[in-house]
């Protein structure tokens, strides 16, 4: 699972829960691949992504040194900044390792690359 | 102009109970074929699959677009997700799934999504399904159980430049389909195809632009 499919799962589905994002993330097993960087591609994804959500994840697994609090506003022309986001956003895959409900604390396991959300019928 | 047929490894894909890419498949492919250059020209970020069964045209668009997008695919069938895993190592491109039912959990994709896929359960069937085969094809007395869960939200997973590729039956009833959303998004039959007593459609939908 790369950082960026974490910052589009939530636990939302839950009975009960409103918030559930962002997944808490931890993790035993990691594999970096290099991803050919792509800045066209990187400066689309980002308005897409939620920043402190990456930000939250990236310090979750040791990564977030090189990331700012914020995302700042002339992050489109900071080069550096976004070769570090491509690197965090698509080199990374989480193999081993869990995603944590913030709200009930439930967990879903990611087991070799593939984060399991699915519950019973009646947790839902 | 020709694009290659994703290499698979169909024994892997018999041993584990996993949809074996059949004649809808490929027709699906080829509908996404037909459209590639329109769709490149959309220069779409985000794939979303639901349902990706042995993970074949997941494969085929992200190989189409260059590799320039990023594919997401989800499955409730553990085997299917590794093999759709596995597939996309065969051609050497990177898809990231998601074990979960339809699009549930995925509420931060919506509105984000380029191209949505989805090649539901259509098959009218009378009992409920047991076992992870009759999970890729059961569709309930319409064919259309799984499908209908979904349909509701397709406006809101899809980007405001975003299409949705939909495989249908017959008797799923088309005309009915084509009217859904019809203040939001303009429907299309992409491709139709008689394969013995199956008569299938690729449905088009596509955002309309807010005026």
């Amino acid at each position: 699972m790369k950082l960026l499919t974490h910052n589009f799962v939530s636990s939302r589905f839950l009975k009960d829960v409103k918030g559930g994002y962002p997944l808490k993330l931890s993790a035993q097993k990691i594999e970096t691949k290099d991803v050919e960087f792509n800045e066209e591609f990187i400066k689309n994804i980002i308005p897409k992504c939620d920043f402190s959500a990456l930000r939250s994840a990236c310090e979750s697994i040791n990564e977030a040194a090189n990331l700012p609090q914020t995302l700042p506003e002339n992050w489109i022309e900071n080069e550096e900044l976004l070769k570090e986001l491509h690197r965090l956003l698509f080199c990374i895959d989480i193999i081993e390792g869990e995603l944590q409900c913030p709200d009930t604390a439930r967990i879903f396991p990611i087991k070799q690359g593939i984060p399991n959300l699915l519950v019973e019928d009646e947790q839902k | 102009m020709s694009l290659p047929t994703p290499q698979y490894r169909l024994s892997a894909i018999r041993a584990h109970d996993v949809y074996e890419p059949s004649e809808d498949t490929f027709l699906l492919i080829d509908a996404i074929e037909k459209d590639i250059k329109e769709i490149r020209k959309r220069d779409p970020k985000i794939v979303l699959e639901i349902g990706c069964g042995s993970g074949v045209v997941s494969t085929f668009v992200n190989q189409a677009l260059g590799g320039n997008v990023t594919s997401l695919a989800t499955d409730l069938n553990p085997h299917a997700l590794d093999i759709t895993l596995e597939t996309a190592k065969l051609n050497d491109i990177k898809i990231d799934v998601v074990r979960t039912d339809l699009d549930s959990g995925l509420e931060n994709l919506r509105g984000k999504v380029d191209l949505l896929l989805f090649n539901p359960p259509y098959v009218p069937t009378e009992e409920e399904p047991k076992s992870n085969i009759e999970l890729t094809y059961a569709g309930g007395k319409t064919g259309r159980s799984t499908l209908d869960r979904l349909l509701p939200r397709i406006p809101d997973i899809l980007s405001p430049s975003g299409v949705f590729y939909l495989v249908a039956l017959h008797s799923n009833d088309i005309p009915m389909l084509l009217k859904q959303h019809s203040d939001k998004m303009q429907s299309s039959i992409s491709m139709e195809r008689r394969c013995g007593i199956e008569h299938l459609y690729i449905l088009k939908f596509v955002k309309k632009l807010n005026e």
